[in-house]
């Protein structure tokens, strides 16, 4: 959590957390767990009620936003649904409504009304089999056709595809990037869900096959400025997975500190061991650096200054030292820690995942690096 | 009163910044020395001139504003805000600084004078450092013990107008060319042992004081002990009030973990020993004379960067947490800690990214330092309060967990156990 939020901003993010309180507490995340949706569509448009999905669309198009800026925001939600481990597709739907809102065309652009009042739910169909991509070099391939492209190639991991209305698919074109929207029932895609260490969201492979399309289903110029779109759509990503995780750090570090308090050993609470002591004081340090790293990189967003690096500087660091925190949680509990029972789990399988997508934090420093000179 | 009660953090307009930025970017080509990134320290400097060349640089910065930018217009600085003094820390970073001044002098001394010393310490003291004139040094540790500092065994017994102390300090960096330093003594030993120390002003270089210097295990003397035979210190030299020293000295602590962690508005330039912490400084040297493999090099280099602008980041935080309630005062303990760990990956990287010229070099080359660096490492964890420390006060202060226990809170401090 940010220490320097506005009023407004601090009274929407107290509405997020007693909202994820009351309507999605753990137990019916669990419950939710069994869902082939993920999350019921009529719990998603009260989310979106709540703005959750409105925040990057500007108003003309039909959105809003707490403060001038936006993508302070919308990290304010993803720190409460990590806090949480809310379901739902709130990543890529944001994210691509982003990209719709800045560089679709104006018939794209009247979808974001139902995304907005959460009727449709969006996707991002970028990651591929052989992985990551920060180079910016997809297999997918859009060739153009007579007054089109037919669009092929293989999307895995992909959030929220089963679900969404529209996929946004990123693919490579003669002249560089291209994107373009989808509706899901579009002929020649194939949607097949997937399995995820992830027990909440949703991920589905996407297959393309020969998949015709007219020069309206793309998003933006194909060239440089789509790679501008691509980067900012990884880099809001990377933000809210940061985000996410650093909320759920928190989150992970308050309860384990709670029963290091009630938990007696030896006629003494765990929490009066120095030993163990240490290792919290470690931990309230990382907890409070993963917060800090996201400050940082949603300001750069925000300013739109040295976004990259600053991106790359909070997976680095919080992709690593989030999911390290809740390794050491597990320890804190001793053999409960391990069991399907606790939810320490699921914030583990969570957080894991975000660590891993759109980047590890080793694939973030080799970039942070590169982007530095070296 | 707060860290924050003193100095000014309202973010004044972008554009006056901006101005702000080139003034000092101009003046700073202008007038200081840039600094070598292959060679950034001094190797061959020895003490006196590493003294009068901080001396010189800190001057200059006075002359023309750019002094501590942050004290009060009325005892030698600006009264500026800290976004200020950031502009200068960023702009510096290519320059050589007057990093001797910045701790203990600037950024605890000070903040300590500001706030316990009489009107007359403050007219009389602070102007002087600001402009270059002299350097303080902490009289704290003992070589009984420097974690518990209540427990401190120097002693100070009033004589009319004076006070007489005997005893020893040690570990106090480059006192040998200080000029001042606030000492903690004992002034009271009939009551337990938080209520009966004293703070005061002690002019080093007098009869009374013997000074040794002490190798450290780098090959250099920064560190000092001295011994007090019957020292006389007048008695307006006490800061805030005799026997109640343990409430400057907590204060001294709290500005010595914001000094230490980086988040002091006071330090200029960034917190940067006599070697390169530089990143650029690092980048630059890898490029040239590359060592080892590609991936591996940018993986360390990208976890250097990427820890120390968490550390900024986090020093920043902290510090509105501070200020806005959301966290407890003790909180820059997790700034310090952090501080401590940064240097320990620093200096393991540096020699790593040097390779084995780091452990057997050209007679005289000074990249043999980064090896030498390297057996100094815990310094870091060390100096300015050690990280266990800062692990007790953060999960006793800030997570609430049960003090560690001591037996000596509320006995007669002449009673308290010792060393055996
Ligand atoms: C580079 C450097 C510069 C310094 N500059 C100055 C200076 O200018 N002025 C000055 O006065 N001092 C200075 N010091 C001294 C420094 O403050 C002390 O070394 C430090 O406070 C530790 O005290 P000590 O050395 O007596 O170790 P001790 O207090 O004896 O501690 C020894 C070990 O035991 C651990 N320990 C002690 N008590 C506890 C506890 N309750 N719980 C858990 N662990 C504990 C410590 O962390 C440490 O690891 C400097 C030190 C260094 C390294």
């Amino acid at each position: 959590m940010r220490y320097d939020l506005t009023d407004d901003q601090e009274f929407f993010r107290e509405t997020a957390r007693r909202f994820i309180e009351t309507e999605v507490p753990i137990s019916t995340v669990r419950e939710w767990h069994d869902l082939a949706e993920g999350c019921p569509q009529n719990w998603w448009r009260s989310a979106a009620e709540l703005g959750w999905t409105s925040l990057l669309v500007p108003e003309n198009l039909g959105g809003g936003s707490i403060s001038d800026r936006p993508i302070v925001d919308l990290s304010i939600v993803a720190d409460e649904m990590g806090r949480g481990i809310t379901p739902g597709p709130f990543m890529p739907t944001n994210v691509v409504a982003d990209t719709i809102a800045r560089s679709g065309n104006p018939a794209q652009q009247t979808l974001l009304e139902e995304v907005v009042s959460g009727q449709a739910m969006l996707a991002w169909a970028v990651n591929e089999p052989d992985g990551l991509h920060l180079d910016n070099n997809f297999a997918t391939h859009a060739t153009p056709t007579n007054g089109g492209y037919t669009i092929a190639g293989t999307k895995v991991a992909v959030e929220a595809a089963a679900q969404a209305h529209h996929l946004l698919v990123t693919a490579t074109a003669p002249n560089g990037l291209a994107q373009f929207l989808l509706p899901t029932n579009t002929v020649g895609l194939t949607i097949t869900p997937q399995e995820s260490l992830d027990l909440g969201r949703r991920f589905a492979q996407v297959q393309l096959e020969g998949v015709q399309v007219g020069t309206d289903a793309l998003v933006g110029s194909p060239g440089a400025p789509t790679e501008a779109d691509v980067c900012r759509q990884r880099n809001i990503m990377v933000l809210l997975q940061c985000a996410d995780n650093a909320g759920a750090a928190s989150k992970v570090l308050e309860f384990t500190v709670e029963y290091a308090f009630d938990r007696y050993s030896f006629g003494r609470p765990l929490a009066s061991y120095q030993a163990l002591k240490h290792r919290f004081a470690d931990m309230k340090m990382w907890a409070e650096a993963s917060c800090a790293a996201v400050d940082g990189a949603a300001d750069a967003l925000a300013a739109g200054q040295a976004e990259a690096q600053m991106i790359s500087v909070a997976k680095s660091y919080v992709g690593d030292y989030s999911v390290e925190l809740m390794h050491e949680c597990v320890q804190m509990h001793g053999g409960i820690g391990v069991t399907y029972d606790h939810d320490l789990h699921l914030y583990l399988r969570r957080a894991t995942v975000n660590r891993g997508l759109f980047g590890t934090p080793s694939d973030h420093r080799a970039q942070l690096s590169q982007m530095l000179g070296y | 009163m707060t860290m924050t009660d003193q100095f000014i953090y309202t973010e004044p307009d972008p554009l006056e910044l901006a101005e702000y930025r080139e003034q000092v970017q101009t003046w700073m080509n202008e007038n200081m020395p840039k600094r070598d990134p292959l060679n950034p320290w001094h190797p061959s400097e020895d003490d006196n001139e590493r003294s009068s060349r901080n001396r010189e640089l800190q001057r200059r910065l006075h002359d023309a504003g750019f002094a501590a930018v942050c004290y009060p217009k009325e005892y030698g600085g600006q009264s500026l805000t800290v976004a200020h003094q950031r502009i200068i820390d960023d702009v510096s970073e290519g320059f050589d600084m007057p990093i001797l001044f910045s701790a203990p002098t600037l950024s605890i001394i000070g903040p300590i004078l500001l706030e316990f010393g009489t009107e007359e310490q403050k007219q009389r003291y602070i102007p002087r450092f600001i402009r270059g004139d002299d350097l303080w040094v902490q009289f704290m540790s003992e070589p009984s013990g420097g974690s518990d500092l209540a427990g401190a065994l120097t002693r100070a017994d009033k004589d009319g107008d004076s006070f007489v102390i005997n005893g020893s300090k040690i570990w106090s960096t480059f006192a040998q060319r200080s000029d001042f330093a606030l000492m903690l003594a004992r002034t009271n030993w009939e009551v337990p042992k938080h209520r009966g120390l004293t703070m005061f002003i002690v002019p080093i270089h007098q009869p009374g004081i013997e000074i040794h210097t002490i190798k450290m295990a780098d090959g250099t003397d920064e560190f000092c002990q001295e011994y007090f035979n019957d020292l006389l210190v007048p008695a307006e030299n006490v800061v805030g009030k005799v026997d109640d020293g343990w409430t400057v000295a907590t204060r001294l602590l709290f500005h010595e973990r914001a000094a230490v962690g980086g988040a002091s508005p006071y330090t200029q330039g960034k917190m940067r020993q006599r070697r390169a912490d530089s990143l650029e400084d690092l980048a630059v040297l890898a490029a040239k004379e590359p060592v080892g493999d590609a991936g591996n090099r940018r993986q360390q280099l990208g976890r250097l960067e990427t820890l120390n602008r968490v550390h900024r980041l986090l020093s920043d935080r902290v510090v509105r947490g501070i200020k806005g309630g959301h966290l407890p005062g003790p909180a820059g303990s997790l700034v310090r800690l952090f501080h401590g760990l940064v240097g320990v990956e620093q200096a393991s990287v540096n020699m790593d990214l040097y390779g084995q010229q780091a452990l057997v070099w050209d007679e005289g080359a000074s990249v043999g330092d980064h090896g030498v660096r390297f057996v100094q490492r815990q310094a870091a964890c060390i100096g300015g309060g050690t990280t266990e420390m800062a692990r007790n006060i953060i999960s006793e202060r800030i997570l609430g967990m049960p003090r560690e226990l001591a037996t000596d809170k509320e006995l007669p401090f002449n009673q308290v156990p010792r060393n055996g």
